[in-house]
């Protein structure tokens, strides 16, 4: 690092996500925006580096990923999701758009349909919560194989075959680690259905 | 639409992470966009992406970088935030929007190619960077495909029509997400021909002595 003097995010920032992005949706609230870039920029910049961006690339996508929250806070809908994993999938969108330049836009046309159907998985605010909670546990809790193939998938941007390549294992092998990731978090999900 | 087959969990988490090549990608939110229950799976899969967003290692932003953000945000200013974002509402019947983009118009519309006796395909734009292609198929009713495995991944979307094989009856929505090990030979049953999408990896490596006679097929 250089001299330049890091932005830093003040910890109890994620307690009100909701907050403020519904502050930012509704009153164009910049000290909402500017709370969430602080909590927020940071880490989508790291997540592009670990996905093979260079660190002013890095920056450039997440500057435009906390753009796109601002356009689009009006867009999140608390009862679908978390709003790290909302900001997850503005990040992955602007990944795929930057770096590969689709012929098709699949995850926006399937946003859209969601936006038509909404509260189509409807849930209360409370347990949406608890799900975050639960998920973030059940992540934790993987055995560190099953994990590093859901980590190099989400955070790295590789493909399955990749994986394969990168850990020395047959693809069959690859796929079902993330099966078995997937049922853990299935079932610790359950609980609260 | 009753949809009887969906897409490997493996291929959800890999299309909820954005690690899927756009062929597939595209093939699986075709699929996701007429299926409820992959659609809450899904939301459920990002909760994850969530979830590491959060415990990845943060990079400190350039002492500027705020600034620079807040001074574009005054270009967006206007643009309201609860603003719906516009659709391709006008999508032919039968064909998914992730689909439609990619069509000039509707199913009647495609420029066939007959490649066997009654197997037509019609391969899709990608982008330059594609390393997966699409193509769709049609296939008459009665047409059996020579009994076969595959060469790494691929994905069928059934779009009209339907066929059967060793692993159930395929109609439309239904996706059949074969690993390398699988062999089948599947018929259409349909009284009209089997319209489907399949999602292959470029360049097609097929294996074994099926492989190299279906590879002008490809697919199913
Ligand atoms: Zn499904
Ligand atoms: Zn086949």
């Amino acid at each position: 690092m250089n001299a330049a003097q890091p932005l830093v995010s003040c910890p109890e920032d994620n307690l009100d996500d909701r907050a403020l992005v519904a502050r930012v949706a509704r009153h164009r609230d910049r000290e909402a925006f500017q709370r969430l870039f602080l909590h927020f920029g940071p880490r989508i910049k790291g997540l592009m580096i670990r996905s093979g961006s260079d660190a002013d690339t890095a920056e450039d996508l997440a500057q435009e990923v906390m753009l796109t929250l601002w356009r689009k806070a009006g867009l999140y809908a608390p009862e679908r999701g978390t709003v790290s994993a909302w900001v997850f999938t503005i990040a992955r969108n602007v990944r795929i758009d930057r770096l590969r330049r689709q012929s098709s836009r699949p995850y926006e046309d399937i946003a859209d349909l969601q936006l038509e159907a909404p509260g189509a998985s409807g849930e209360e605010e409370t347990e949406m919560r608890q799900r975050e909670r639960l998920v973030g546990q059940a992540l934790a809790d993987l055995p560190a194989e099953q994990r590093r193939v859901v980590e190099l998938s989400f955070v790295e941007d590789m493909p399955q075959a990749e994986i394969a390549t990168a850990l020395g294992l047959p693809l069959g092998t690859v796929k079902s680690r993330m099966r078995l990731a997937y049922a853990k978090l299935r079932e610790r999900l359950e609980t609260v259905k | 639409m009753t949809i009887v087959h969906h897409p490997d969990n493996a291929t959800l988490v890999s299309y909820a992470a954005g690690s899927l090549d756009e062929g597939f990608a595209t093939l699986v939110a075709a699929h996701i966009a007429s299926c409820d229950a992959c659609r809450a799976a899904l939301n459920e899969i990002e909760v994850v992406g969530g979830a590491l967003l959060d415990t990845v290692e943060a990079s400190p932003m350039s002492p500027s970088s705020l600034d620079r953000t807040l001074s574009l945000l005054d270009e967006h200013a206007d643009a309201p935030a609860e603003r719906v974002e516009p659709r391709a509402k006008d999508t032919p019947p039968g064909v998914p929007r992730p689909l439609a983009r990619l069509l000039k118009g509707g199913l009647d519309d495609i420029a066939w190619k007959t490649v066997a006796p009654g197997v037509a395909k019609h391969v899709l734009p990608a982008s330059k960077t594609a390393r997966s292609r699409l193509t769709l198929l049609r296939i008459a009713p009665g047409t059996k495909i020579p009994d076969h495995g595959h060469g790494g991944m691929e994905l069928t979307l059934v779009l009209e029509g339907s066929y059967r094989d060793v692993f159930g009856r395929f109609g439309p929505g239904d996706i059949a997400d074969l690993d390398e090990h699988a062999e089948h030979q599947p018929v259409v049953d349909s009284p009209e021909a089997c319209i489907c999408l399949v999602a292959t990896e470029a360049p097609t490596r097929f294996k074994g002595f099926f492989g190299r006679l279906l590879q002008p097929i490809v697919g199913i």
